[in-house]
């Protein structure tokens, strides 16, 4: 289970069904970051029945907010941050056509029903570690709601960036799945 | 009488919060190693590589550890015989803090409002607790506080009859509640008694303690050492994918509190325990 799976983004459902919760991945090419503030706007323009500022389907969405880059850099620090706070837009979302998620931390019963519901998966990349997965960023660019600085849309191209699947798409969650195997308490 | 300008403190705050934010302390980068002897689970331990590894990058290139530099708190002792010159502190305070974030390049999370959310754009205002103390001396610990951690904070109003039993059960559910959103293995802060406000700073300053150095209190002590063992049997392990190591440590700070009151609070930091203390004793630099 610890051998690491290299994969393109973005990817297709067929990709995204064959990936099992606790596989290591490292992903290379593009994928979008946006965090609270997008995803505020995100659900207002989907109530309106508007168009997403940029076409989201099929992609992959990465919770973070990174630091502002140091110059000669391509990014500053950019782990992911904690996705519970986007379990209330993340089912509308995936029935929009986002095809994954980047982040850390559990999701709600909804969000793991929308991800078996969509073929979608969420990937776990390791929070507390954005100075190392900022390596793996080769360009960053903000590509929606600039006014929102650090919580704008961001376009990330990346090589080798890890993860772990945390949620696959047969529901099958690695929160837990992984802490019941090591639980010694009654 | 001894006297301080503003103007060396906000120089000294900028210095602090970058220092804190590039580098872990060099206990929380001990407990790391130690954790990674301990944790039996694979994807735990690599886990924990990539935490050590991630530190190195961040100190060598003044990177920050996390992207969530925090909100700052700042905790002041400041001599009641020393004389602030200069203008306000807590003005100067800030102003440190603004300077460190953008010379830094680190990330600026405060909002003006918690309703309209619109970005201060310098990270300002600090969180700022002031202590008078003997003497001509100041002493100032940045902590910039990032909020997947702190959003996981529990109080507790227990009855005096919970006991021992309640806070350990409420201290524990609150660990397990937490779960990997805090980005474990954290450091846990526990505030026992004084009032609800009180109990939630005790345990905030618990964090500020050197990781490993029990309360001197041998009750207190046997308490923390117990619920560390319980915490890790919980099993979330790094990053919430499964282990034994969920907690570095367990950190308890107790004050009295009154008789019809059990207040027990939980305020946990991820592995990024960051804090960057400067104390000043008269000399000039």
């Amino acid at each position: 289970m610890d051998e690491c799976r290299h994969i393109e983004t973005p990817f297709s459902a067929e990709v995204a069904r064959e990936l099992q919760a606790g596989q290591r991945v490292l992903l290379t090419g593009a994928f979008y970051g946006a965090r609270d503030q997008a995803h505020r706007r995100f659900a207002e323009v989907l109530a309106q029945g508007g168009e997403l500022p940029v076409d989201l389907r099929g992609q992959l969405i990465y919770y973070v907010g990174p630091t502002p880059a140091r110059p000669g850099h391509a990014c500053g620090a950019a782990g992911p941050t904690t996705a519970g706070r986007m379990d209330a837009f993340t089912p509308q979302l995936l029935a929009y056509g986002v095809r994954g998620i980047i982040a850390k931390g559990d999701r709600s019963p909804g969000v793991i029903a929308a991800i078996r519901q969509y073929d979608a998966v969420y990937l776990a990349a390791t929070g507390g570690a954005g100075a190392l997965l900022s390596h793996c960023i080769k360009e960053a660019r903000v590509a929606a709601f600039p006014d929102l600085g650090t919580e704008a849309v961001w376009r990330f191209i990346v090589e080798d960036f890890p993860a772990t699947v945390a949620i696959d798409s047969w529901g099958r969650d690695l929160y837990q799945i992984g802490p019941a195997g090591y639980r010694s308490v009654q | 009488m001894r006297e301080l300008n503003t103007d060396l403190i906000a120089a000294r705050v900028a210095a602090l919060c970058q220092e804190a934010n590039f580098g872990l302390p060099a206990d929380v980068l001990t407990a790391l190693a130690g954790a990674k002897e301990q944790e039996g689970s694979p994807t735990g331990r690599r886990i924990l590589d990539e935490l050590c590894a991630n530190a190195g990058i961040a100190a060598s290139e003044r990177v920050p550890v996390c992207q969530d530099t925090g909100m700052v708190l700042a905790f002041v002792e400041t001599g009641q015989d020393l004389h602030i010159v200069g203008g306000s502190l807590s003005e100067a305070i800030n102003r440190g803090v603004a300077q460190g974030y953008r010379d830094g390049y680190l990330r600026k999370s405060v909002v003006v409002d918690p309703l309209h959310r619109v970005n201060t754009g310098d990270n300002t205002p600090a969180v700022i607790y002031y202590d008078i103390v003997p003497g001509d001396n100041f002493r100032i610990a940045i902590m910039p506080k990032g909020f997947g951690s702190e959003n996981c904070t529990a109080l507790g109003m227990l009855k005096p009859a919970d006991g021992l039993a309640g806070v350990r059960q409420f201290v524990i559910a609150a660990v397990e509640r937490a779960g990997a959103n805090p980005c474990p293995p954290v450091v846990v802060g526990v505030g026992l008694g004084g009032t609800a406000d009180k109990a939630l700073l005790l345990a905030k300053r618990a964090l500020l303690r050197p990781l490993g150095a029990s309360n001197p209190d041998t009750d207190l002590a046997a308490l923390e050492s117990e619920l560390k063992t319980a915490i890790n049997a919980l099993g979330i392990g790094p990053e919430g994918f499964g282990g034994q190591v969920t907690a570095l440590a367990v950190q308890i700070e107790a004050f009295p509190t009154h008789i019809a009151g059990l207040p027990v609070a939980v305020n946990i930091s991820c592995h990024a325990l960051r804090h960057k203390t400067w104390v000043w004793n008269g000399e000039q630099d």
